[in-house]
């Protein structure tokens, strides 16, 4: 299979109109061109550090704070889905715990992994690594769960003195986290993934 | 093949396809890495621009109708979708109310508005809009920021942590959401790339 570049020419990543190789821009859809973002693992690597720096205070951090007749208990993350637990909401809290630990934490894993195999040679599986590129695209702003739920949470209990929820400060840096990790994954090229194959693996015909 | 429709690159993997008038009226994939390189969907143009309108007049509903109203022994507490996306704004939470605000309305409102404008004359008949291309461009690459689906499984997650501490009655703009998720789902399965670059990035006949 011949890709555009085997030919010299130039694909447009948002229309797919292939354009002649000194073209800056495509013809139908204005978008600017280049070949391979040979830039783009450095800003994978860039923002990915700073989705897992900011990880760690979302963490620590409470996410809410409940005052229900005039006793106030924090919870984090992790301790939200250990309360979901004891009251039995088994579902709910497999449903929070993915989506705020283990998303976040496979993701930083497959991100520097896919960032760490294609900046070396050698052949590699594409098939597999870009199925594990799709998946981190496609599932990483599911982890928004958890701040959405805070945010309804803080708006509906609203009693004063019987019940209140206040946000706390891990819900920013969580949301921060899950905004800088979606970037990551968008600043990869894809097409290196495929590239990296084709250099190390025969051809199939 | 520079500029011609019938030569599609795969964003994707790069890999160069040939297709003719009639395969580009039915879905394709990638020969090599299976991306969806055309959804062939001839009313596309129709079906989107139909769907954007329709999610513009839900999210009208959706801003201004009572959400969740929420009873626990004598005391009620009702939120709106203003209220839950402004429970954040105190101090240094606001620009997390700000998130919010941009995650679950403006950018799925502007997703709808882009695309309106920038298919809307075609289906008139008339010239497109001057800034038609740049617009349907900033209405694919805003689609992971558009949180609307994440939302309503927030608030389904957040109805649960509540069920021991109160009852929760929702109001019509909780179903107004929920049609928009159903409503953006179908609008997705309906943006072929191709037919709608091919459709805003020629003059019109
Ligand atoms: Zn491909």
């Amino acid at each position: 299979m011949m890709t555009a570049r085997d030919h010299g020419l130039l694909t447009c990543r948002s229309c797919g109109l292939l354009a002649e190789p000194q073209a800056s821009s495509c013809k139908r859809c204005d978008s600017p061109l280049a070949s391979r973002d040979t830039a783009s693992l450095q800003h994978v690597w860039a923002w990915l550090v700073a989705g897992l720096i900011i990880y760690v205070p979302a963490n620590l951090y409470p996410m809410l704070r409940t005052t229900q007749a005039f006793r106030s208990q924090e919870s984090t993350i992790v301790g939200g889905v250990v309360d979901l637990v004891h009251h039995g909401a088994i579902a709910i809290a497999a449903i929070v715990f993915i989506a705020s630990v283990v998303i976040p934490v496979g993701k930083f894993i497959v991100i520097a992994y896919l960032a760490v195999l294609l900046s070396q040679p050698g052949p590699k599986n594409a098939h597999r690594l870009h199925i594990l590129y799709e998946a981190v695209e496609f599932i990483g702003r599911w982890s928004m769960i958890d701040v959405f739920v805070v945010a309804i949470l803080v708006a509906l209990v609203q009693f004063d003195v019987l019940a209140s929820i206040q946000p706390g400060f891990a819900a920013a840096c969580f949301a921060l986290s899950v905004v800088f990790t979606m970037l990551s994954a968008q600043a990869f090229d894809p097409r290196m993934i495929w590239d990296a194959t084709d250099e190390g693996a025969p051809h199939d015909a | 093949m520079v500029n011609d429709p019938h030569h599609i690159g795969c964003p994707n993997c790069d890999t160069v396809h040939r297709f003719s008038a009639q395969e580009l009226t039915v879905p394709t994939r990638c020969a090599r890495c299976g991306y969806r390189l055309t959804l062939g969907r001839k009313d596309a143009v129709l079906r989107v621009t139909m769907l954007a309108l329709t999610s513009l007049v839900l999210m009208g509903l959706a801003l201004f109708a009572p959400f969740l109203t929420l009873n626990a022994g004598p005391f009620e507490s009702r939120a709106s979708v203003i209220d839950v996306i402004f429970g954040f704004a105190e101090g240094i939470m606001v620009p997390l109310s700000f998130a919010v605000l941009f995650f679950i309305v403006i950018i799925p409102a502007m997703r709808s508005g882009l695309l309106i404008y920038a298919l809307a004359p075609n289906l008139a008949g008339v010239a497109h809009a001057p800034l038609a291309r740049p617009a349907l461009r900033l209405a694919f690459t805003l689609k992971p920021w558009a949180m609307v689906e994440i939302f309503m499984v927030g608030v389904a997650v957040a109805l649960v942590k509540l069920a021991g501490m109160a009852t929760v009655d929702t109001g019509a703009a909780f179903w107004a959401f929920v049609l928009l998720v159903l409503v953006n789902a179908a609008q997705d399965a309906f943006m072929c790339r191709n037919t709608l670059w091919t459709t805003v990035g020629t003059p019109p006949s």
